[in-house]
């Protein structure tokens, strides 16, 4: 689906009895993602293989250092998980499926997701909501889409006022922006754990934006899953 | 999106608040279409980008309003992005239900094929849609997705009354060519111009590309590879330098431009619509466009109805040869090298099972033998392998003979680096997949294929690799080796096509004896 080459299936036991799901890529491609292995910050998942000693404090990195230092943010994001490192490979396939809108291409994530989410427990699976007019440009929502992708159905907690693309701002512009997400209406949350889904964590302000909202309105624990970090 | 069928005009809904009745457009039965009003004050900024266009609204820097009042005004339509080919209605309602499994085609890039379709709950129209995959780079089309095209007036092109600036001769094979070339142009037919590797086919266009221009037509020359678009471009700048001209390849800039020259990949030709007057495919034989059915429907849609078409190649499929045979093609053959000199003819000579003596760390004798020749004489050297994998392996034996020796591929970064190695004399010995076969000169080298018995050694490929020796008029022969286990029907007609060109050349009075 990637490489557009043939895929040799290989022969098992598990695919000659019927068991196993055609693959949808390669394994050539599928080796190409580099999945978060080793060590990680306790917080956000950083893998510590790929970070200078100097930003690592114990069990978690400068970054939610930081983040836990701050009145207004410290314990509004539990815990978060990624899939990938966010390399050029993921970087690419990421962007024809969100930004030039190739749906299919959540197929490819399916199993890597299914497998990771058996490992949370929680009340509900929220995608980070697009605001009207990024929705409308982009056709889908491409946390919504994974998920249903995946086989789970996910709940509409937020959603979004309008603002300016995230990746045209700088880290200390996304974390002082005023809220941009509301509860949705007639929701309850009440000692609810939420586990939310996003397709990058980059600076992880979207995600604590979103759990921030989520813990005022009752939520006792809010976990975040996202593909690349 | 969505569209409301009202007083016989299509009204776009970008809100589905509305308790109307509206459709995809892929569900109407058929789109109004509107006569233009003479009075309406159109937009030049939105001519000039949409003639000879087929634009997503998304791809317009202009309002939905704007656009939409164009629409009314008879100046530009809304066509279906994916039409399904049988409009059976289902039910009384008159309107085809979405998801029966009805064919469907991709009104851009003409993919009909059902397994290429994705389908996803679009947010635009708010049901499940089906969009096409395979031109998907150049902006989503789904079944909700209108195809904008400009049917109001066209602006002329500013009157050049001698575009042509080139002082060049022609040889008399090229002059030949030439002039069908411009008859073609002016008779608004169709030519396949077979011109051998080396004949000098670009300059041949010259005089036609001329009559065009100053008959006010609109002319494209269109090839499959973006290298060929970069290296054409200049030449044409020089050639033509009164003439605007436009350069298209996948990232560049000249997108909007509306000029009389266009030099584009067969790609780009995508976002045309019955534009050009006059269109010219060069390299019909390369890849992709020889196994891609997306370049040739986009060829077909980009030009006029009325128009002339033109082929340039240096081997023409198995097809289109015996088509020129039977009379059943125009055609006209530069079958000789400018330089007046005989092409190359391969030799064939099997080496046995060369891939098993690869495992065992092994070449070939006779193989082993002409690279030692080359080595001897101080001659440089292509050396084809079918794989990136073989060639992997044939590297270390070559290097122990010389540790000069280099090999690239299609994703070599250092691709252009080593080719002007070679062509600077710091390489001996190339080793090259086919990546190299076309496109790329050398003055003076030697050519062999290892393993030409490979399907990827096509009869047209094998002829283009023939053809990269004895290119310049200083050294006008080479040698050229196909190493096999085994003869291919491709191997032979190769040979044969290039003795036949020989031949003809001799006979025409093109080559010295």
């Amino acid at each position: 689906m990637l490489c557009h080459e043939e895929i040799e299936p290989e022969i098992s036991w598990r695919s000659f009895l019927g068991k196993d799901q055609a693959p949808k890529i390669c394994t050539e491609c599928k080796d190409s993602f580099a999945p978060i292995t080793g060590e990680k910050c306790e917080i956000c998942g950083r893998p510590f293989d790929f970070l200078e000693e100097e930003y690592r404090i114990g069990n978690i990195c400068m970054d939610c250092k930081r983040w836990e230092e701050n009145e207004e943010w410290s314990g509004s994001l539990d815990k978060n998980r990624s899939l990938y490192r966010y390399t050029d490979f993921t970087k690419e396939v990421i962007a024809r499926f969100k930004f030039r809108g190739d749906y299919v291409f959540a197929d490819i994530f399916t199993e890597d997701i299914k497998t990771v989410l058996q490992a949370f427990q929680y009340d509900y699976i929220v995608p980070i909501p697009l605001s009207d007019e990024r929705l409308y440009e982009r056709g889908f929502n491409q946390s919504e889409a994974l998920i249903k992708a995946a086989g789970y159905t996910p709940t509409h907690l937020l959603t979004r006022i309008h603002s300016e693309k995230q990746s045209k701002k700088s880290r200390d512009e996304r974390i002082q922006i005023e809220q941009v997400f509301k509860m949705a209406e007639g929701v309850e949350i009440e000692c609810k754990t939420i586990l939310l889904f996003d397709d990058i964590y980059t600076t992880g302000s979207t995600l604590r934006h979103a759990a921030k909202v989520l813990k005022q309105n009752g939520a006792s624990k809010v976990m975040s899953l996202t593909l690349a970090r | 999106m969505r569209f409301l069928i009202k007083e016989g005009k299509l009204i776009p809904k970008l809100d589905s608040s509305d308790d109307e009745t509206t459709f995809s457009i892929s569900n109407l039965p058929e789109i109004p279409q509107l006569s233009t009003n003479p009075f309406f004050e159109y937009n030049p900024e939105l001519q000039k980008m949409l003639a000879g266009k087929q634009l997503l609204i998304d791809e317009l820097p202009f309002t939905i309003d704007e656009i939409q009042a164009h629409y009314e005004n008879g100046y530009l339509v809304y066509r279906k992005g994916i039409q399904k080919q049988e409009n059976r209605p289902h039910g009384s309602s008159g309107v085809t239900e979405k998801h029966t499994n009805l064919p469907r085609i991709c009104v851009r890039c003409g993919t009909s094929d059902e397994s290429w379709f994705g389908e996803f709950p679009c947010a635009r129209c708010g049901e499940r849609d089906i969009y096409c995959p395979k031109c998907l780079m150049m902006g989503r089309v789904s079944e909700c997705t209108p195809l904008v095209c400009w049917v109001g007036p066209e602006s002329d092109f500013p009157v050049v009354d001698r575009p042509l600036e080139w002082a060049g001769s022609l040889s008399e094979g090229q002059q030949v060519a030439s002039q069908r070339v411009l008859d073609a142009v002016k008779t608004t037919s169709e030519l396949l111009v077979w011109a051998v590797a080396g004949a000098g086919k670009t300059e041949v266009l010259f005089a036609g590309i001329n009559e065009a221009l100053t008959s006010g037509k609109r002319v494209c020359l269109a090839t499959p590879r973006t290298d060929v678009v970069l290296e054409l471009t200049p030449r044409l700048k020089k050639a033509f330098p009164q003439t605007k001209i436009a350069s298209l390849y996948g990232g560049s800039e000249e997108r909007h431009e509306f000029t009389q020259l266009t030099i584009a990949t067969t790609h780009q030709l995508l976002r045309f619509y019955k534009a050009f007057d006059v269109m010219i495919v060069d390299e019909v034989d390369a890849f992709p466009y020889s196994i891609d059915e997306t370049l040739q429907y986009a060829v077909q849609q980009s030009r006029k109805l009325d128009s002339s078409l033109i082929y340039l190649t240096a081997t023409p499929s198995k097809q289109w040869q015996k088509e020129c045979r039977l009379g059943k093609r125009k055609y006209v053959t530069i079958p000789a090298r400018y330089h007046r000199h005989p092409l190359p003819v391969p030799k064939l000579e099997w080496s046995g099972n060369w891939e098993k003596m690869l495992t065992k760390g092994k070449l070939p004798a006779n193989i082993i033998k002409w690279i030692e020749t080359r080595q001897a004489s101080r001659r440089q050297a292509l050396l084809f392998a079918p794989k990136i994998a073989s060639m992997e392996k044939i590297l270390p034996i070559l290097r122990k003979m010389d540790p000069l020796i280099e090999s690239v591929h299609a994703e070599d970064p250092d691709r252009k680096e080593k080719v002007m190695k070679l062509r600077n004399k710091e390489i001996p010995i190339l080793l090259s997949t086919t990546i190299l076969e076309r496109g790329v000169t050398f003055p003076n080298i030697d050519v062999a294929v290892i393993g030409s018995e490979d399907r990827i050694f096509t009869e047209s490929a094998l002829v283009q690799i023939a053809g990269r020796a004895g290119r310049s008029a200083d050294f006008p022969t080479g040698e050229v080796v196909f190493f096999h286990y085994g003869k291919t029907e491709a191997m032979l007609s190769a040979r044969k096509q290039i003795e036949m060109m020989n031949k003809e050349g001799i006979k025409k009075g093109l080559i010295d004896v």
